[in-house]
């Protein structure tokens, strides 16, 4: 058999292929040649043979028949042999195949070898791809070759020594002996593995990190050291001495400065002295520098020290280099949480990275920039933001649509300013907007109440411009729906009130329900707002036919919507107007936004901010209905009822953590009932409504008094006002029973005159107990703004000796007090 | 850690490839395809760092590149190694690379990188061992890499006879020749190959 060609030749006739094709087919030639090759045994070129394999393996093609040779290669005793089966090694065969384990002698055998450059070899290949069973077994070997005096060897033991105590971390304690004088080697390539060696065992135990606290002052005089020394030919790059080991050295030194107070202390001169003198112009200076900061920032450092790496952070910022901007945008964003004022001085410049051409940094600057967002600069940056918006590529807009919402949720100035600011969200980028953004939007929309006619007129003029965003359509259909008759009625305060008919909006929304852009759930959407304005407008008849249309659309949801709508207007028309009637306010659940941009807060606990389920509403619409039936009018609001148990106490505490940037004054802080027209963002009311809160504020010496009195059943007001908001009168019922029988399923409800408005939370059960055991406290705030005098109807509904009783009852003898 | 290196050209033909990380071998060949995708689309005034592709484990990855002329070299890192840091070894790499090279053979050029693939492995196994940075000084691993070479050459070498004999007129004439390390001296084939430095 011809001698094998050479790897050249075979390297060469592969570059004449012109097609995939050809060339598979020179492979597959040449490998069938060397598979016969192997099967003769021939000694002499097998190395030849293998590294033509191990050619072909990295041009993707299957290599795994070599794996043999490249054992008897490595056992081989010619040091060419050895040096491309070791290569081989490495590159084809790995822990899961059976044949690694074999290889466990020779490296045991060439561990011990006469020839450095075997030795080296082997330590290679056990680095690279030793599994766990061959760690264990040659561990001894590598701890017995990290004392040696030679550095070629020392080092690469060094390096093996990290992969063996990576793959089995119990063996860590036998290199423990031999780091003893690692760091005092004159040869920097021992002395950088060392440090390696020292971090990796450091990371991994703490009690390792424990014990090698005390190298902390070789580490600086190393470190001072490099710097200080002149010029050494052999260590330089770009004027900087050995600035691999100067890094290395620095990352230890931050994992050993962590959350102890000695050892920053003592490296506290040598940060600001790397710090200060580290030459800036060229890459490298950049390098160090940049460890330093992260080192600083990680330690407990001293204030000047911290205020001097941020500020070596912001010069970062405006350097040329784009490598360095990027690396600073990912460090300030690592310590906005901690060091926030510091940060905040280079607002400007970070704001003006969002104009950079590269993806990177824009997206580093974005992120950094929603962490900066304050009640202070929240116009000056929205602004900048929005126009981020517009002009950025799709990929951002997601996000940046969201991180603008929850900014806007957090800091917005006015209900004015928040709803414009929605608005261009929507229009520029509604159809990136997120989808559980339209529910968080609606809700927000419907707690602001004196904006709806604004908001309404805004959205109708979006719609008649465009219909493809879907976001916008929905949450325009959906206010349309709710408010309609604002809109026909012009009553907008805010800007000019436009004229629109009935027609007009009820063509609108029914060219929602057939153009061909609307998604089936934007359908569901205009469907219903339909529905309900068939209690707002008049023609009435019009929504009739359009609803019996979609009674036989093919969209099962469509379908299931109109035909229950059908029977709405059939059967149930007297319930119609009560069900279709103004959506009350929703409680404010946690905000939901991308959790990676911003944090609610990030100096306090995590457990602070929990979602709270949202009431059902229609619970809330159905003791409407009946309060309607029972109120016999439209003169009196009914109540606004929470069923859902609410979280006790530590609510001062909680509002506090919500609150973070706004500074609030003073413990508790009830604030007014959702939608007044207070500068205070509507979230507040997450903390609020508890019971023992209220409970805790002192009464003003208002009297209590006695509201009904029948039946047996009294109920007792007693009276206690919110302290910084005068406007709120909070009233705890309590209703005793004092005939010999429970009065169970007891349900208090109350309505008031409409310049009031009333939020009744959750009684304590619903039992009253008989013989006066007992008593139902319930707890009802009042807002009562205009000061007028308070007056109320009560109904209550309770099973007695098994019969259910109703009654309803007015409440005019409140005390002055209460609502002056 | 350094979880792997890779070498390819403008087209995305691979000239080395490194994984300190085990994969299957069709993976790793995706992996090769998917970085040079996601390289290869970045403009030339851009940062040199990227977040790793889905295959190689995604955005806790970073992948730093570093272009010259025909050649790209790419270091998946993950977040224990400094960006910057990184960015500076490969200079230092290429540099060894084209140094240790030259020595071997005048004016080195890719075509030396893709003809010489087990030599480049060495040399790089000089630098970085197990994911890890094993020497970062050039005259070192060039002193190494040469006398492991001279070790292999004394005993036929791969390709046999006839290379040691050219290698031997080559040697013939080193006294004359003033060999300077100095890297802005060497003539590099490819001519708009930015300066090392």
């Amino acid at each position: 058999m011809p001698a094998p060609i050479r790897l050249r030749e075979l390297i060469r006739t592969i570059r004449t292929a012109r097609t995939q094709a050809e060339e598979r087919e020179m492979i597959q030639k040449e490998c069938a040649a060397i598979r016969s090759s192997f099967r003769e045994e021939d000694n002499t070129y097998r190395c030849r043979n293998v590294a033509k394999l191990l050619y072909m393996h990295m041009l993707g093609y299957p290599a795994h028949f070599g794996q043999l040779e490249c054992l008897k290669l490595i056992a081989s005793q010619k040091f060419t042999d050895k040096r491309i089966g070791y290569l081989g090694a490495m590159l084809l065969l790995d822990e899961r195949q059976d044949v690694h384990l074999l290889m466990t002698n020779c490296i045991k055998n060439d561990l011990n070898h006469s020839t450095q450059y075997v030795q080296g070899l082997a330590l290679c290949t056990l680095g690279c791809m030793g599994s766990s069973e061959m760690c264990r077994d040659l561990a001894g070997e590598v701890e017995k070759l990290l004392k040696t005096s030679n550095s070629y060897l020392r080092k690469k033991a060094a390096l093996c020594a990290v992969h063996v105590i990576r793959k089995v971390p119990e063996l860590m304690e036998m290199f423990l002996p031999a780091t003893k004088n690692l760091l005092s080697e004159k040869n920097h390539g021992v002395l950088h593995t060392s440090v390696v060696l020292l971090t990796e065992m450091c990371e991994r135990s703490p009690d390792m990190l424990a014990h090698f606290r005390k190298l902390v002052p070789q580490l600086v005089r190393i470190l001072k050291n490099l710097i200080m020394s002149g010029y050494s030919p052999e260590h330089d790059v770009s004027g900087i001495s050995d600035p691999f080991l100067q890094v290395r050295i620095l990352r230890l030194l931050r994992i050993l400065g962590k959350n102890d107070d000695d050892s920053s202390e003592a490296m506290n001169d040598i940060l600001a002295q790397v710090a200060t003198n580290t030459e800036t112009s060229k890459n490298v200076g950049n390098a160090i520098l940049y460890e330093t900061v992260l080192t600083i920032m990680d330690i407990k450092s001293e204030s000047g020290l911290r205020v001097l790496a941020i500020n070596i952070l912001g010069r970062f910022l405006l350097n040329n280099d784009k490598n360095i901007r990027y690396v600073a945008l990912t460090s300030l964003l690592k310590t906005v949480q901690t060091d926030h004022n510091a940060v905040q001085r280079h607002r400007s410049t970070i704001v003006d990275c969002l104009k950079d051409l590269d993806v990177s940094i824009k997206r580093r600057a974005m992120e950094l920039s929603f962490a900066l967002v304050n009640g202070n600069n929240i116009r000056g940056m929205m602004k900048e933001l929005l126009y981020f918006l517009d002009s950025c590529d799709p990929e951002f807009k997601a996000d940046c649509a969201s991180g603008v919402f929850l900014a806007a949720e957090k800091y917005a100035p006015s209900k004015r300013w928040h709803i414009d600011t929605i608005m261009r969200v929507l229009t520029t980028a509604g159809s990136y907007v997120r989808d559980d953004s339209v529910p968080n939007l609606i809700q927000l929309i419907t707690n602001s109440v004196e904006m709806h006619a604004y908001t309404v007129q805004r959205l109708y003029k979006a719609l008649l411009d465009d219909i493809s965003q879907q976001p916008l359509v929905q949450v325009a259909s959906w206010c349309i729906g709710e408010y309609g008759d604002l809109l026909v009625s012009g009553q907008c305060e805010e800007e000019e009130p436009i004229q629109v008919t009935e027609d007009e909006v009820l063509d609108v929304l029914e060219g929602l329900l057939v153009s061909n852009l609307s998604t089936p759930v934007t359908r569901g959407y205009s469907l219903t707002a339909i529905m309900k304005l068939s209690t707002r407008f008049s023609s009435v008849n019009r929504i009739k036919k359009v609803v019996s249309i979609y009674g036989s659309s093919i969209d099962v949801e469509l379908q299931q919507r109109a035909v229950e709508y059908n029977a709405l207007f059939k059967k149930y028309d007297h319930m119609r107007s009560a069900l279709l009637e103004r959506m009350p306010i929703m409680e404010k659940t946690a905000s939901n936004g991308p959790t990676e941009i911003v944090q609610t807060n990030g100096e306090t606990d995590p457990s602070v901010v929990e979602t709270k389920h949202p009431p059902p509403v229609t619970q809330s619409t159905n003791q409407a209905t009946d309060l309607l039936d029972l109120l016999g009018g439209n003169d009196m609001v009914p109540v606004i009822q929470t069923s859902v148990p609410t979280k006790p106490a530590s609510a001062g505490g909680e509002l506090l953590d919500l609150l973070g940037d706004l500074s609030l004054s003073g413990g508790p802080a009830p604030t007014p009932a959702p939608s007044v027209p207070t500068s205070q963002p509507p979230f507040l009311l997450d903390g609020l409504s508890s019971q023992p809160l209220f409970n805790d504020i002192a009464a003003a010496g208002i009297p209590p008094m006695t509201a009904y009195n029948k039946n047996g059943l009294k109920i007792d007001f007693t009276f206690e006002r919110a302290n910084p908001n005068p406007n709120i009168a909070v009233i705890t019922i309590n209703a005793s029973n004092s005939t010999e029988a429970d009065m169970t399923d007891f349900v208090f409800q109350a309505a008031v005159p409409k310049t009031f408005q009333l939020q009744l939370l959750s009684p304590s059960s619903n039992v009253v107990p008989a013989l006066n055991q007992g008593t139902v406290t319930q707890v009802i705030r009042v807002l009562n703004p205009q000061k007028q005098q308070l007056r109320m109807r009560i109904k209550l509904t309770y099973t007695h000796r098994a019969s259910s009783i109703q009654d309803l009852a007015e409440v005019n003898n409140f005390p002055p007090q209460s609502w002056q | 850690m350094i979880k792997a290196i890779l070498i390819f050209n403008n087209h995305g033909k691979p000239r080395l490839s490194k994984f300190y990380e085990h994969f299957n071998e069709d993976i790793e060949q995706q992996i090769i395809r998917e970085t040079f995708h996601l390289v290869s689309k970045r403009d030339e005034n851009v940062c040199n760092f990227l977040e790793g592709g889905m295959l190689i484990g995604g955005s806790d990855y970073k992948l730093i590149y570093r272009h010259y002329a025909t050649l790209y070299f790419v270091f998946c890192v993950d977040s224990s190694e400094s960006e910057l840091g990184i960015l500076d070894l490969i200079q230092v790499n290429s540099q060894v690379f084209v140094e240790t090279l030259d020595k071997c053979f005048e004016n080195v050029c890719e075509l030396d990188l893709i003809f010489h693939v087990d030599k480049v492995h060495h040399i790089l196994a000089e630098m970085v061992m197990g994911g890890m940075v094993l020497e970062t000084n050039m005259n070192e691993i060039i002193t190494q890499v040469d006398l492991q070479n001279k070790m292999e050459k004394s005993e036929a070498g791969i390709a046999g006879a006839p290379a040691r004999a050219v290698s031997a007129v080559k040697n013939m004439n080193l006294p004359e020749m003033p060999r300077n390390i100095n890297i802005g001296d060497i003539s590099i084939k490819v001519p708009n190959l930015p300066s090392f430095k």
